[in-house]
């Protein structure tokens, strides 16, 4: 180390190597840096023996901790669970006509019932619930069978047409087509007239042939004036609204070989708070209506009031 | 520090690694020496009593001054209270601190580092502890060196133990920006506040008693970006703290002086320069990474000067240009007018600009917004009776401490009406009135129906907050029909 000497540029001594000319300056680290370098060392092997970190052939170590990236998930999502177990518990002793009274319970409802909307009923009803051909819309004020939070429930427990569901909405609409019940003629005739109900056609003479074959065969279900029966899920043939096109050839169609549609019974597949859920959910969307109110409608309140109370 | 050091002998090992060198620096008294304790004294009564200051916001918004709630993501501050998304403010100031700091460091050097950096003061309050418990400079290395004992052990532990309370004191303080002071400070001790206030005040506790304690000048030299930055920004035209070795060199002591006139320069070589230094270094080397500009030896050259007759100022806050002035036998500029150049009238327009751009923003912001999002699927709803319904998310937002009452409105689409979620369509009318609570915004999902001869068609919702302000907000949305 002979070539040792302060360096005037920098007023720093150098460490006295020499190559070509090139040499180095003597500036120290601190010796408490060393020691932090040290203890980072220690640090990573406590980890390395907590915490999973050695790479193997089939997996890497466990660590004495037992920590997995997999229990973490697990953990929170009990976690989560917990969380929600007082609205689900809430929900299961609410009565889904009691709802509308807990706005906070419904709120959850509502949210809880928009992601299971998203996983069972998406694949009919569309992600928008907008529904298409064949798949009523749920965002509209037109029902089929009822939209008041009860009736909505009633179609999700039971489904419509499900086989081996004695309670559910069940209806069948004749094939006049199909069975011979009508002719061709007649079909059409009745088509106009009923396309006359909502105002796409004008009134002709086929639709007065055809307001009387209506009379005699279609007014039973879907009343005298074609506004449907709520009790046997007849559609509305005065409103806006079709469930299957409201052209003539897909009205002509409906009346000559009629389709029926089918929804599952959702009451064996999801459990009953589930199924609240997805009704303060499907009823929120813009088209929900309010409890009837008829005779029977207070007495029906205050027994469901008393099971509320002793429920709690 | 980068201090020549007799050069070692080859059979000394080269090491890698410099054990520190503690600083004793020396009492002293002079105008720099108090400006620093007055900046120190301002700069701990703000950080130690802010949190304390109450402000009636009403009884809606916490009556805390200074108040980072970061829970409910409230910013208070005095009258202002920042919302997340106006969260520009915070951006705002810290480029003015960035800006600021440009312009003190391009004007008068490290001053911040000398003076106001909370490294430096609480070094300097460190400091004055070790000169309280184990005398000035000379007692204080003499311990140093001085084998362990009973009296050294005693007065150690003393000494620590305050660094500790003092540090506790420091830590502790933290916490109160982030939560109502006083029910903070009751819950701390009755052992009932949240586990991350103990964390945050342990933490603080052992990062100011091992750094302000033990680490001191090194966390400047070694670990502080921002002296390598400052270093960077200062130019020819910057005030800082010079040894002027034109007029010191050679150095001589006073007898020498005397035996010898003409020979020697002013400085006389006793060290007090370096023995009032708190990061132990000679100022006489020039301007280095080390120097944090507390002018604290120019304080002390002073006082020699004054003693040995000679003119003050030997060291002095002087710029590079001046030096080689003043070398050449030129007067020197007067500081004032140093720092009046192009430079630093630049940084402080921008700083300025930029903070009476904040307040301009601040003075005229609304405290109400309007905030629409369209339902996209479905875009549009046929209705029975074949008019055409949408569906809109409106969100008010009420940024005063207290409830008002907000009308919403439809301009557009005529013949159309809306009604809320909570409400029915036979309630739906061409307005709606919603009382939002203070300090929140509110979601209202809207549906508005328009006969069915409507078509596609832009439309606006109005907002009008109640108040002496007549606050309103408006959005332009869409209406979407079939036919479109």
């Amino acid at each position: 180390m002979a070539n040792k000497r302060v360096d005037e540029a920098t007023n720093t001594e150098t460490v006295g190597h020499e190559w070509d000319g090139i040499e180095e300056l003597n500036t120290p680290l601190p010796r408490w840096w060393l020691w932090t370098f040290y203890a980072s060392i220690v640090f990573s092997i406590g980890y390395v023996i907590a915490y999973p970190a050695l790479p193997g052939i089939h997996g890497a170590t466990q660590g004495v901790l037992g920590w997995s990236s997999r229990g973490q998930l697990d953990k929170d999502l009990k976690a989560q669970q917990e969380e929600r177990s007082k609205i689900v518990a809430d929900l299961a002793i609410t009565p889904i006509e009691k709802l509308p009274g807990k706005p906070a319970l419904m709120n959850a409802a509502k949210a809880g019932g928009a992601a299971a909307f998203k996983v069972n009923c998406v694949q009919c009803h569309g992600a928008g619930a907008a529904g298409s051909d064949g798949y009523p819309n749920l965002n509209d004020d037109d029902w089929l069978w009822g939209g008041d939070l009860k009736a909505i429930q009633q179609t999700l427990i039971h489904g419509i047409r499900q086989p081996g569901d004695d309670q559910t909405r069940m209806s069948q609409m004749p094939a006049f087509g199909r069975d011979g019940l009508l002719t061709p003629a007649q079909i059409q005739d009745v088509t106009s007239y009923v396309l006359t109900l909502s105002g796409k056609e004008q009134k002709s003479a086929a639709s007065q042939r055809g307001a009387a074959i209506f009379e005699a065969n279609c007014a039973v279900c879907h009343g005298p004036d074609g506004k449907g029966d709520r009790q046997f899920g007849a559609p509305n043939l005065a409103d806006a609204i079709w469930l299957y096109a409201g052209n003539r050839e897909a009205v002509a169609a409906q009346i000559n070989n009629p389709r029926h549609g089918v929804m599952p019974a959702w009451g064996n597949r999801l459990d009953p708070v589930t199924i609240k859920m997805l009704t303060a959910y499907v009823h929120s969307l813009g088209g929900g209506e309010d409890f009837a109110e008829p005779a029977g409608a207070a007495q029906t309140e205050t027994q469901s009031e008393a099971e509320a109370t002793a429920a709690e | 520090m980068n201090k020549p050091e007799p050069i070692k002998t080859e059979d000394q090992p080269l090491s890698l690694y410099a054990k520190r060198e503690p600083v004793f620096n020396r009492r002293i008294d002079g105008k720099f020496r108090r400006l620093k304790w007055g900046i120190m004294a301002i700069c701990l009564a703000i950080y130690w009593i802010t949190p304390w200051i109450r402000w009636d916001r009403g009884p809606y918004a916490p009556n805390q001054a200074v108040l980072v709630d970061l829970a409910h993501r409230r910013f208070y501050m005095f009258s202002i209270e920042i919302w997340p998304q106006e969260f520009y403010f915070v951006a705002g100031l810290l480029i003015m601190a960035g800006i600021g700091l440009f312009l003190v460091t391009s004007a008068v050097g490290r001053a911040w580092c000398g003076y106001a950096c909370p490294q430096t003061v609480w070094t300097d309050l460190f400091q004055h502890v070790d000169r309280f418990f184990d005398g000035d400079r000379n007692a204080r290395f003499r311990l140093y060196k001085a084998p362990w004992g009973p009296s050294k052990i005693a007065r150690r532990l003393a000494k620590w133990t305050v660094y500790l309370l003092i540090s506790f004191a420091t830590g502790g303080a933290w916490i109160f920006y982030f939560a109502d002071a006083p029910t903070l400070h009751h819950a701390f001790w009755s052992g009932t506040a949240a586990p991350v206030a103990y964390a945050t005040v342990f933490v603080l506790t052992m990062t100011t008693f091992v750094l302000g304690g033990f680490m001191r000048e090194q966390v400047c030299i070694y670990m502080c970006p921002w002296p390598r930055i400052q270093t960077a920004m200062l130019d020819e035209k910057s005030l800082i703290v010079t040894y002027k070795d034109w007029r010191g060199e050679p150095r001589g002591s006073v007898k020498k002086a005397e035996k010898n006139p003409g020979k020697f320069g002013d400085c006389i070589d006793c060290n007090q320069c370096v023995a009032v230094c708190p990061t132990g270094i000679d100022i006489r080397e020039g301007p280095q990474i080390g120097c944090i500009t507390c002018a604290l030896c120019i304080d002390a050259c002073d006082r020699v000067m004054a003693e040995t007759g000679r003119p003050r100022g030997l060291i002095d806050y002087a710029t590079l240009e001046d030096a080689e002035r003043e070398k050449a036998g030129q007067p020197p500029t007067r500081h004032l007018k140093l720092i009046w150049r192009p430079r630093t009238i630049l940084y402080f327009a921008v700083w300025s600009s930029i903070g009476l751009a904040m307040l301009f923003l601040l003075g005229t912001r609304v405290h109400t917004d309007l905030t629409v999002a369209k339902d996209r699927n479905p875009p549009y709803i046929l209705m029975s009776d074949g008019s055409i319904r949408n569906a809109y998310t409106l969100r008010l937002r009420n940024m005063e401490g207290r409830p008002r009452q907000m009308d919403i409105g439809i301009e557009g689409i005529p013949g159309a009406v809306m009604w809320s979620e909570d409400m029915g369509r036979d309630q739906a009318s061409r307005s709606l009135t919603r009382t939002v609570p203070a300090d929140e915004t509110q979601s209202v999902r809207v549906y508005v129906v328009a006969p069915a001869d409507n078509t596609e068609q832009e439309f606006t919702f109005t907002l009008q907050a109640e108040g002496d302000a007549r606050e309103s907000d408006e959005a332009e949305v869409r209406f979407d029909t079939p036919e479109g």
